[in-house]
């Protein structure tokens, strides 16, 4: 093992040992704090231009299989470890993650006080960081400096597919999806298809004609990675096929709709990544505990004559949400609020067949406690329900 | 939902003694409840036994009944009490089988009480196995094959249809009792039949073994409302195959990948719907084929559990408080997350760290017993340790063991027959592993004798391996900083580098890789902690909170074990709240999670490390506290007073010196010379040969033991010569003429016969004592104090004795320079007083003598530790004792665990055995006996037969006990000897034959339940005879043996009185009042 070094942008050091992939990488750190499923993060087009700072201090442990992919191949700009296992243990893997990191060439480093580096982000937001061995402190940190904001860049057209494909449905075909691929998972594919989608996948810049020449029972806005408000193509090709067919988004492709909504989006101080973030259901008070992976979020008061409340004491509450607002496509309902900040996880539109949370339902990793949400978007395709995964 | 508004009063049920499978887990547990109740402004009524616990201190709950759990002392207590609600999940097995009787017997409704917290429905679901496997099937949750049997020959039908090797498990029981893997047909039937007397409803299932499995346990919490949380994932590092509670375990889980854990977190909350639990804690555990993934459900509890204590622990998450709240109504979205503060309590923690539990074993009390694990729990404490990886936590919960990390020859085996050896699993099992590893065994071969996962079979041997190429280097910087990230202690240091550990420290030091602190936060970082609540490691980035003035720090007792028990825990806990109270900043370290000293808001900041010097000097460096309390957490800290004094840490109250004097045989001794106090009779010897002389000198009987000891590890009472060199073979391990123990000497003492052992309890500031309690023991000088039952206030001491009790002990305090707390052990013959041992610390009886007396002990020798004087204390109004309390006498009875260790003889002497005590309070002594009798599971008969059986030296004394019996009306059996002897004196007894000669075979009687009551004394300790079988015998079929004669007196005694009077139930607030 090589010694290596991570450098935030605002100079503070990080000392460990290169596991991954050679040479020097640039990123915005982020820290996720699931205690598995490092193979979906690594793979999650979501994590395009960050390095992911796992908080659980042993990785690698069960090894990598195929079979986890969420993406097609590596997307995060790196990777950072507390302790990189050695072996690959369980009976699914077929390689090791330190080997998988570098034939990607994926640049990771382990032995990171990673418990430092998550409280420095979390103290001071989620800021740009380079790392890498064989260089020096001050390069990294220049590095990490010249490195351009997540604000204002478009992440998607680097992680869309070229061309659109299709996923056949498990079964009997019920009904037939198009789904904007901003950087899709392949979870949420899955999930469609085991309800019976036919899946047409598209990429980002796809336009409204073509959508609609597929003949689709309902459209998907995928999870992607970066800011939302760059992608005003998508951003108008959404907002001219409301209304036309029943549309479903998840983070990324929630963002995104809010923004047809007329609603604006906004930098959270360090995202939230994770596995274990409660989300209220507002219809009934229900509690999932969800998977999240976003630094962007869509504010709904945007849309609202009134201002937010001020934060008070105690654990945030439904008044932090406006209940509805009024959209240029009606009524907007806030259906789902995140218990430790309040933040809005998901909406609707009350006259028009749409939806969206800002989490993963299809999990991945995370909690499968959401995944009725697929079922919902069956519904609102008017092909009710069916067994679902 | 919030809080329910027509509940106004909950009655609590504790858990009662500590027993192996159920410790102090529900101390903590049902605290943590007590408190969040209270503060909701309900009106809280407690049930337990056990005197040692802070849920029993009398501001606690607004009733405290130390009342025997049975279904009708409980029944009692609601009847006058009427409480709206009980609350029976914080309570272990104890408090769910009493409520669960009591529903059955329809008593519950008749008193018109609602059940909180759990269903019976959901109860019988979860502890019938038939049904649960039938509701997991009915979900689509896989349990292994298997039957429900409730007779032999049904057992081997279903045995033919499982195949073998199959698992045993009887229903209702706790601790794996009766449970076991059985092999082949040969062993089914006597399994079977243990299995079905287990059983209280006689019902056993008989299921397909999954031995070698991974084995995995999830926490859940539910609301009334729906919602389900995972607090906590746990991987055994042991496979299925060896109880949980013996296993080594893990948090959070390290080898399942995120599709395997959600599936299986999806399975645990689909279990505790199908199963019907309303609200609260369970937890559910699997079993995972390692070849396939294919994932069974095992078992799951619909209560707090000891893994919840350990989860709780593990991940800052309060299940029982949550429990509670949930009871009475509450959501989980509206109760807040008390370490962050700001984030509700609907969320699942997420640890940067990694927790490993180790059970502690004491399988050294029990010699006849073979340390094999199995299905049933045989441990008796645990340790749990935190560190930012798997070996830093392995290796800190390994040393917090205190049991040394060397297994004896494994170094001289070869290779192969070591990694063999693996494969058993024992109590030393894990360190035969490392041993193996050392010596270049493969990860491969290990994970197939063991299979223990190669996961952490690879972070064990990465640590043999950077010990290996540390050692190869010398001393350096990098080699110190890669063997201190991976947890490598300084001791261990100091082997590879032929330093010593002062040396090692020093170094470090001087290169600058010093411990660093890190936070339990249940979020991984992501939000700011509240709570200071730390653990050790070696990182970049502290995050301690500097130095303040006031800091106090607390030495805790660590694992509990057999003489060093939640006794202690209790006097830590009392000295944490007298800190606060008096404007000091109590710091306590600890590494047990079963306890409420390791509750994160019992003291200012909480370190959960080993009690090892390294680990407790790393936090004094950082919390520079004015002063450390070593006296009140036993042993553990003890051991430590004089190095933590040598390195100018200012220790409170009594010095390292004086204790030493007190400890050290020989100083002690001349100090009682010196003052005239008097010691029995005694020698020392370091061969066989000066053993003799000394004996010679002295007389026997005599009592023997190693110096240095507690809890009587090695002692004995030997009654010949013959028996003293076998005692001395026994305990070098060497022939009698090769026996040298100079470096070791043996103590010998006059054992005094017929004696009355009196242990007493006293706080000394310097100028003025106070006397806590006089306690008189019921069993004979001898028998060991824990072990012994004993009364307060004292029954048969004179005057003149008890002047004189008091007048040593002042003479002792002084001369020793006691400051602070002081334990002896007195022998009384008529008015002789001699002195036995003295202990300037703590003892097990503080919490006994508290609830006796009503006067705080540990809270007063806190205060006088840290400089107040008794008088400024009685100043400020503290109660201080009057130590011949009137208007009720307290009874304490020890518990101990024979049942789990069959193969031993039940005999009680010098040595200690028991894990738990229990108290009975009454009017008179008798009914006091009986009802803490009846509190340690003893249910004495009223009427029958009792067959006595009686050594020689115990006829003359035995007589009076026989004549009780006669008089009050029953039958009495009895050996050949002890029948003449008892006719001759006008009790007509009945004889029988000798054991396996005749008709009247005593052992075949009892095993015919034959006989209600057995009195049997041993001849003494080489008796493998009769008595053995006969006391084997009774223990069997649970029949109560009584094998002493004073022991026999009393519970004749408790016959005097009208069985009735133990239904009279009184509070603790009321006998005080």
């Amino acid at each position: 093992m090589r010694r290596a070094l991570l450098v935030t942008a605002d100079g503070a050091e990080f000392r460990g040992m290169a596991v991954g992939a050679e040479g020097v990488t640039v990123g915005e750190a982020v820290f996720n704090t699931a205690m598995a499923g490092y193979q979906e993060v690594v793979t999650d087009p979501s994590y395009t231009g960050q390095i992911v700072v796992m908080t659980a201090p042993h990785i690698g442990n069960y090894g990598v299989t195929p079979a986890d992919d969420q993406g097609r191949g590596l997307h995060c700009a790196g990777l950072v470890v507390r302790s990189m296992s050695r072996i690959a243990s369980g009976p699914r893997a077929t390689g090791r993650l330190d080997e998988y990191l570098t034939d990607a060439g994926v640049v990771a480093l382990a032995e990171i006080d990673t418990r430092r580096l998550t409280r420095h982000v979390r103290e001071r937001g989620a800021m740009p960081a380079a790392m890498g061995s064989d260089v020096d402190a001050a390069e990294l940190r220049e590095l990490a400096r010249s490195s351009p904001d997540m604000a204002g860049r478009d992440l998607v057209s680097a992680v869309t597919t070229s061309k659109a494909y299709f996923v056949p449905p498990v079964g009997e075909r019920r009904a037939t999806v198009a789904a904007f691929d901003f950087g899709i998972k392949r979870a949420i594919v899955d999930q469609l298809a085991l309800r019976g989608c036919g899946v047409h996948v598209v990429p980002a810049g796809t336009t409204p004609e073509d959508i609609m020449a597929i003949g689709p029972d309902g459209v998907f806005l995928s999870n992607g990675p970066g800011d939302p408000e760059p992608l005003v193509g998508p951003i108008a090709t959404v907002a001219a096929l409301m209304g036309k067919v029943p549309m479903f988004g998840i983070c990324l492709g929630h963002q995104i709709m809010g923004l047809a909504l007329g609603a604006s989006t906004y930098k959270l101080p360090f995202g939230h990544h994770g596995a274990n973030h409660p989300v209220r259901r507002l219809v009934d008070g229900g509690i999932e505990i969800t998977s999240q992976n976003h630094g962007f979020a869509v504010d709904l008061w945007s849309l609202s004559s009134k201002s937010p409340p001020r934060p008070s004491d105690g654990l945030p509450g439904p008044d932090r949400l406006p209940g509805s607002v009024t959209s240029r496509f009606g009524e907007v309902v806030a259906t789902h609020q995140n218990l430790n900040d309040g933040t809005l996880e998901g909406f609707r539109c009350r006259e028009l067949p749409a939806f969206s949370v800002q989490y993963h339902p299809e999990a991945a990793p995370g909690p499968h406690d959401a995944r009725g949400l697929f079922d919902r978007f069956m519904e609102l395709m008017g092909v009710g329900h069916a067994a679902s995964g | 939902m919030p809080r329910r508004d027509d509940l106004h009063s909950i009655l609590l049920i504790g858990s009662g003694p500590i027993v192996v499978g159920q410790a102090s887990e529900f101390d903590y547990s049902g605290t943590q409840a007590i408190k969040a109740l209270r503060a909701h402004g309900f009106r809280v009524i407690l049930v337990n036994s056990n005197p040692a616990t802070i849920m029993t201190d009398p501001d606690l709950a607004d009733a405290t009944y130390i009342e025997p759990i049975t279904p009708e002392v409980v029944a009692a207590i609601i009847a006058r009490e009427r409480p709206d609600a009980l609350l029976p999940t914080l309570g272990g097995q104890t408090a769910l089988n009493v409520t669960a009787e009591l529903h059955r017997s329809g008593e519950l409704e008749r008193l018109g009480v609602e059940v909180i917290g759990a269903s019976f429905d959901a109860i019988e679901a979860a502890e019938d196995r038939g049904r649960f496997r039938e509701l997991m099937e009915s979900v689509g949750l896989e349990c292994p094959p298997s039957r429900v049997v409730r007779s032999i020959e049904d057992a081997r039908l279903a045995a033919d249809e499982v195949g073998f090797p199959l698992m045993l498990r009887p229903s209702y029981t706790l601790g794996g009792g009766g449970t076991g893997i059985v092999t082949d047909a040969a062993t089914l039937d006597r399994a079977v039949a243990l299995g079905l007397a287990a059983s209280p409803v006689g019902e056993v299932l008989v299921e397909a073994s999954v031995v070698g499995w991974k084995e995995f346990e999830l926490e859940v919490m539910r609301d009334g409302a729906g919602n389900a949380v995972i607090v906590c994932s746990i991987e055994n590092v042991d496979p299925m195959g060896v109880h949980t509670g013996d296993s080594v375990t893990v948090a959070p889980a390290m080898t399942l990948s995120d599709p395997e854990y959600q599936e299986m977190r999806t399975d645990a909350i689909r279990c505790l719907e199908a199963v019907g639990v309303q609200t609260g804690g369970s937890n559910v555990q699997f079993a995972v084929d390692p070849v396939t993934g294919r994932r069974l459900v095992i078992e799951m509890n619909p209560r707090v559990s000891r893994s919840s204590a350990l989860a709780s622990k593990a991940t800052g998450f309060p299940i029982a408080k949550i429990a509670a709240l949930l009871a009475v109504g509450f959501t989980l979205d509206e109760i807040a997350n008390d370490i962050t503060g700001k984030t509700p309590a609907s969320f699942e923690p997420a640890l940067d760290y990694v927790v490993v539990k180790f059970p502690r074993f004491d399988f050294a009390k029990f010699p006849d017993t073979d340390d094999a694990l199995g299905t049933s729990m045989k441990s008796v404490g645990e340790v749990m340790a935190i560190g930012r990886t798997f070996p830093e936590a392995l290796q800190k919960a390994m040393r917090s063991l205190e049991i040394g990390d060397r297994v004896d020859g494994v170094d001289e085996v070869g290779l192969a027959e070591l990694v063999a050896s693996c494969a058993l699993p024992r109590s030393d099992r894990l360190l035969r592993v490392a041993a193996a590893l050392r010596r270049g065994a493969t990860v491969a071969e290990l994970a197939e004798a063991t299979a223990i996962d190669p996961w952490f079979l690879d972070q064990m041997s990465l640590v043999e391996e950077v010990a290996h190429q540390v050692e190869g280097e010398g001393p350096s910087a990098d080699g110190a900083r890669a063997a201190k990230r991976l947890g490598i202690s300084d001791a261990r240091l100091a082997g590879l580098w032929s330093l010593t550990e002062a040396e090692v420290r020093a170094r470090r030091a001087g290169w600058g890789i010093e411990a660093t602190f890190k936070t339990v936060d249940t979020c991984a970082a992501e939000f700011e902690a509240l709570t200071p609540y730390f653990y050790s490691t070696f990182e970049d980035e502290d995050e301690a909170a500097p130095p303040s003035p006031g800091t106090v720090v607390v030495l805790g007792s660590g694992p509990n074990r057999i003489g060093q028990g939640v006794e202690f825990d209790y006097c830590c806990v009392h000295a944490c709240f007298a800190l606060h109270e008096a404007g000091y900043k109590p710091v306590m370290i600890n590494c047990n999670p079963e306890t409420v000293s390791t509750d994160y808001d019992t003291s200012d900041r909480l370190y959960f490390e080993p009690l090892e010097f390294e680990n407790v000097m790393a936090v004094i460096e950082r919390e520079r506290p004015e002063a450390v309390i070593v006296q009140l957490g036993g042993q553990t800290p003890l051991r430590l007073a004089r190095a933590l004094a040598e390195a100018g840490v200012p220790i409170a109250g009594t010095s390292a010196d004086a204790i030493d004097a007190a400890e050290d045989r020989r100083r002690f001794s001349a100090l009682c010379r010196e003052i005239g106090v008097p010691q029995p009779p005694h020698g020392e010897a370091t061969s066989v040969r000066e053993a003799e002389e000394v004996a010679d000198q002295i007389g026997f009987p005599v009592l023997v033991r190693p110096s240095y000891v507690l809890g009587g590890r090695g002692m004995r009472v030997v009654y010949t010569l013959d028996e003293l060199i076998e005692y001395l073979r026994g305990l070098y391990g060497a022939a009698p003429s090769e026996v040298d123990a100079s470096g070791a000497p043996v103590a010998i003492d006059r054992f005094l016969e017929g004696a009355v052992e009196v242990d007493v309890d006293a706080l000394f500031d310097g100028a003025e004592l106070v006397i806590g309690g006089i306690m008189e023991h019921v069993e004979e000088a001898g028998v060991h104090s824990g072990d012994s039952a004993c009364v307060i206030p004292s029954q048969t001491l004179s005057e003149e004795a008890r002047k004189l009790v008091i007048r040593y002990t002042d003479a002792l305090a002084q001369a020793i320079g006691v400051r602070g707390l002081l334990n002896i052990q007195f022998a009384v013959r008529g008015d002789d007083v001699v002195v036995l041992e003295a202990n300037p610390r703590a003892s097990r009886t503080i919490p006994f003598v508290s609830k006796a007396t009503g006067v705080p002990l540990a809270k007063l020798a806190t205060r006088v530790m840290m400089g107040e004087s008794i008088q400024s204390l009685r100043d400020a109004g503290f109660p201080l004792p009057d130590d011949q309390v009137a208007g009720f006498v307290s009874v304490k009875v020890a518990v101990i665990p024979w049942p789990k260790f069959p193969e031993q003889d039940i005999v009680l002497g010098p040595e200690m055995r028991a894990t738990g005590e229990v108290m009975g309070i009454a009017a008179d002594l008798g009914t006091a006996y009986a009802k803490a009798l009846l509190g340690a599971g003893v249910r004495l008969p009223e009427k029958g037969t009792v067959f006595f059986s009686l050594a020689d030296r115990d006829k003359e004394a035995g007589l009076e006990v026989a004549r009780i019996f006669a008089r009050r009306g029953f039958r009495l059996l009895a050996t050949a000897g002890t029948a003449s002897f008892l006719a001759e004196r006008g009790v007509p007894a009945a004889h029988v034959d000798k054991v396996g000669e005749g008709p009247w075979d005593p052992v075949t009687l009892i095993q015919e339940g034959k006989v209600d009551l057995v009195v049997n004394t041993p001849l003494g300790r080489r008796a493998r005879g009769d008595g053995r079988m006969i006391r084997a015998a009774a223990q069997a079929g649970a029949i109560p043996c009584i094998t002493t004669v004073r022991g026999g007196l009393a519970v004749a005694r408790t016959l005097e009185g009208a069985a009735a009077d133990v239904l009279q139930v009184k509070s603790l607030q009321e006998w005080r009042a």
